[in-house]
């Protein structure tokens, strides 16, 4: 490796562990991710698309911005904070570790300099005696201590909850944790949206990246209901779903009651009650354009129906007062569309209490038949989420290290108490690695306590 | 006795905390100071009893639930915690003079709640009936508050700072009774240091619950975004303190800024945006 390219690394390094660039990606993070709050995000609507220029839009498409959060920009910048907290990570862990692992058992001048927090006791007596002493009351006090000869010096050194120094490295691991989950969600599940009709079932869903998505299994809507406040506000949408495998219901998930908080998990793969809507059978009669020979016919919600002369119909909306759209008229009707074998295909009404108009129209449009409508049942269909994710319990972990992390980061001390036992002298000293005010109410308490116990029984 | 009442009994208790904390600073009577925190703590106690008393009359009306359903019950929560964080904050380190910074918004939230907002106890829509609505806004009502504490010192952090290198000692009398700014500094930071971990928990809480009512814990929703944007703000505040330039005024207005976004995350993406918390009412 030439001079340069050591020189270039060197500073790649500096560059990616500084905490300089966590700031500016924090703030920038914080900062950018206010468009996508901003500008809608999925495919942009129609009426957005009329209040911007065109070469806003353009802008917008081109910089991603309609799915911001999913851009190579944003996803380059949780790259980079994630390279940031694992080189500062890394910068720093070696030393903490040190700290840890082979902590300083002997309290030199120098150190004793370097505390914020020492005090040094006249003791007369025999060294070895007063050592012991000090053992059982920091083991009594504090916590057992690591005692060291040096020249006929003693040493005791005692520490509690080192490891604590770790916790703001387990709140980093944290953070890749929970992307690790949310990558294994992305990469193995899917999420999709079904609607089912009452008395129906489907095997598939449609993905929101609209693939299609075989389950490995049937789910049967049995029922659907709203039920309502006095008031008039909706109170529950309840779904009865039954799950059914190889032809037959299975046992414990038949008649499962699903409503909004409280969904139905099968094989991974969970229903959420999301919305609901009406499809009901539309019901006609069919006859002559004399209007004898009336047959009844029935159009299935949204499917096609053929009639006799070999065109096919469905019905696009159906309403129980034509009265609000069109004046003059009453009762119900539907608007349908039929494709005739050959030609063109028109729209017109059908309607319930204006059979002279119905028969106009037959006869406007030559030999046709005579459709007249005769209403529509009530059938509620279910709206369901699907979900599979495989990675959510890893990001739940990465949440759950999170949280202790950050709990004993900002919460947990590191103290060491440190004394030295020489010459007729005791010096203590002691720190810790957070909270200091209180650390030194705790250290001045011990010292004193130390110092009764000298008085008390040296004497 | 109604919660109504002793609603209104807590915002005019919040009025005299306030302007007692106000005539304690321009003053320097130490009995002032010690009425203000005495009559905070009276509205601590009647805002408490107020909450639970709504809490029961909701069950009265056949409707129980927790209250903290819509945009005047939050309101009044919101302005709970700030006091009951800023009463532990004072049993703790007794700086009396904070209240003047803090109880404005406390009493801003109780103001607003009992004048401008709607009152009646609404049966909950399907969508909040589930256990995790309490601990969703429990931890982040405390961490919005704690926040908000963190804001009030920071403005004092800031007027002190300004006034350091005035050498007219006589001109800023109300400003000696400011703590140190090395004290400012070191409680803005153990403000924080409450409200990170519980918006943290607050977040994650409102991730479990999408996750176990809709089956995405993450959707990037305004209010899924504008709550990561707070933690982003408040993580650079955090990390502000172990790099060098970014420590004192800075980090001060960090905190103001992260408060700003707080305030936006739980009322302005109400009003301003469209999303899944609906409670702002406007759409």
């Amino acid at each position: 490796m030439s001079n340069d390219q050591r020189k270039f690394l060197h500073s790649l390094w500096d560059m990616s562990s500084s905490l300089k660039l966590t700031m500016f990606l924090l703030i920038a993070l914080a900062v950018l991710s206010i468009i996508g709050t901003i500008i809608p995000q999925g495919p942009p609507p129609q009426e957005y698309i009329a209040q911007i220029s065109p070469n806003k839009l353009k802008l917008y498409q081109l910089m991603g911005f309609f799915d911001m959060y999913h851009s190579w920009w944003f996803i380059l910048m949780l790259y980079l904070l994630t390279v940031n907290l694992v080189a500062c990570s890394f910068k720093r862990l070696p030393h903490v570790w040190k700290t840890i692992t082979r902590p300083e058992k002997t309290l030199s001048t120098g150190l004793e300099q370097a505390l914020a927090n020492h005090v040094t006791i006249k003791a007369t007596g025999d060294q070895e005696l007063m050592k012991t002493m000090v053992a059982a009351f920091l083991k009594e006090e504090f916590a057992e201590p690591v005692v060291t000869e040096i020249n006929g010096d003693w040493h005791l050194f005692a520490q509690k909850a080192p490891w604590c120094r770790l916790s703001v490295y387990f709140v980093h691991l944290s953070i890749i944790i929970i992307f690790i989950g949310a990558m294994i969600g992305s990469l193995f599940g899917f999420k999709g949206f079904v609607n089912i009709v009452e008395g129906e079932g489907v095997s598939k869903v449609v993905s929101n990246s609209n693939k299609e998505i075989d389950l490995g299994f049937g789910v049967f809507c049995e029922q659907f209901s709203v039920a309502h406040y006095p008031s008039g506000a909706p109170k529950e949408f309840k779904s009865i779903l039954t799950v059914v495998e190889n032809g037959r219901p299975v046992p414990g998930y038949e008649h499962v009651r699903v409503i909004v908080n409280d969904p139905l998990t099968y094989k991974g793969i969970t229903f959420y009650q999301s919305s609901y809507g009406n499809t009901g059978n539309y019901f006609f009669t069919i006859s002559n354009p004399d209007g004898k020979n009336s047959v009844p016919l029935t159009v299935h919600g949204q499917s096609s129906v053929n009639l006799p002369d070999g065109s096919s119909m469905h019905v696009i909306e159906a309403t129980d007062d034509i009265s609000q759209y069109v004046q003059g008229l009453s009762g119900p009707a539907a608007q349908v569309e039929i494709h005739p074998p050959n030609g063109a295909s028109e729209q017109f009404l059908v309607y319930a209490n204006h059979p002279e108009l119905n028969i106009r129209h037959a006869q406007q449009h030559g030999k046709g038949p005579v459709l007249d409508y005769k209403g529509a049942e009530q059938r509620m269909y279910t709206g369901l989420q699907v979900a599979r994710d495989p990675g959510v319990w890893v990001v739940w972990l990465g949440c759950a290290l999170m949280v202790a992390g950050i709990f004993a980061a900002f919460f947990m001390s590191h103290r060491r108490i440190w004394v030295r036992i020489q010459n007729g002298t005791v010096t203590i000293g002691g720190n810790a690695s957070k909270n200091q005010a209180g650390f030194q109410v705790f250290f001045d308490q011990l010292a004193d306590r130390l110092k009764t116990k000298f008085s008390g029984e040296v004497r | 006795m109604t919660s109504s009442l002793l609603f209104n009994i807590t915002t005019f208790g919040y009025l005299i905390s306030m302007l007692l904390f106000f005539a304690f600073l321009a003053s320097r009577v130490k009995a002032l100071g010690t009425a203000g925190i005495i009559t905070a703590y009276g509205g601590l106690v009647a805002q408490s009893t107020a909450i639970i008393l709504r809490w029961k009359e909701s069950y009265d009306l056949g409707v129980g639930h927790a209250p903290l359903s819509n945009l005047y019950e939050s309101v009044i929560f919101f302005s709970w915690t700030i006091v009951l964080i800023y009463a532990l904050l004072d049993l703790k380190y007794r700086y009396r003079v904070i209240g003047a910074f803090v109880m404005p918004f406390a009493l801003l939230g109780m103001a607003w709640a009992q004048l401008g907002l709607d009152s009646g106890i609404e049966p909950l829509v399907p969508a909040l009936q589930s256990n995790w609505l309490l601990y969703h806004v429990v931890t982040c009502f405390l961490g919005y508050a704690a926040f908000a504490v963190a804001c009030g010192i920071s403005i004092m952090y800031l007027i002190k700072a300004g006034h350091e290198g005035d050498q007219n000692k006589n001109s800023n009398g109300i400003i000696a009774m400011f703590p140190p700014i090395r004290v400012l500094d070191d409680l803005n930071y153990r403000a924080i240091m409450v409200g990170f971990p519980l918006l943290t928990l607050g977040i994650i809480t409102g991730a479990a619950w999408a996750n176990y009512a809709w089956g995405t814990y993450w959707s990037w929703d305004p209010k899924e975004t504008w709550s990561l944007i707070v933690w982003f703000v408040y993580a650079a505040f955090l990390h502000a303190r172990f790099t060098r330039g970014w420590v004192g005024k800075k980090a001060a207005w960090l905190s103001i800024i992260g408060f700003g976004a707080t305030i936006f995350c739980y009322l302005g993406v109400n009003l301003f945006l469209s999303g899944l918390h609906s409670y702002g009412g406007s759409r």
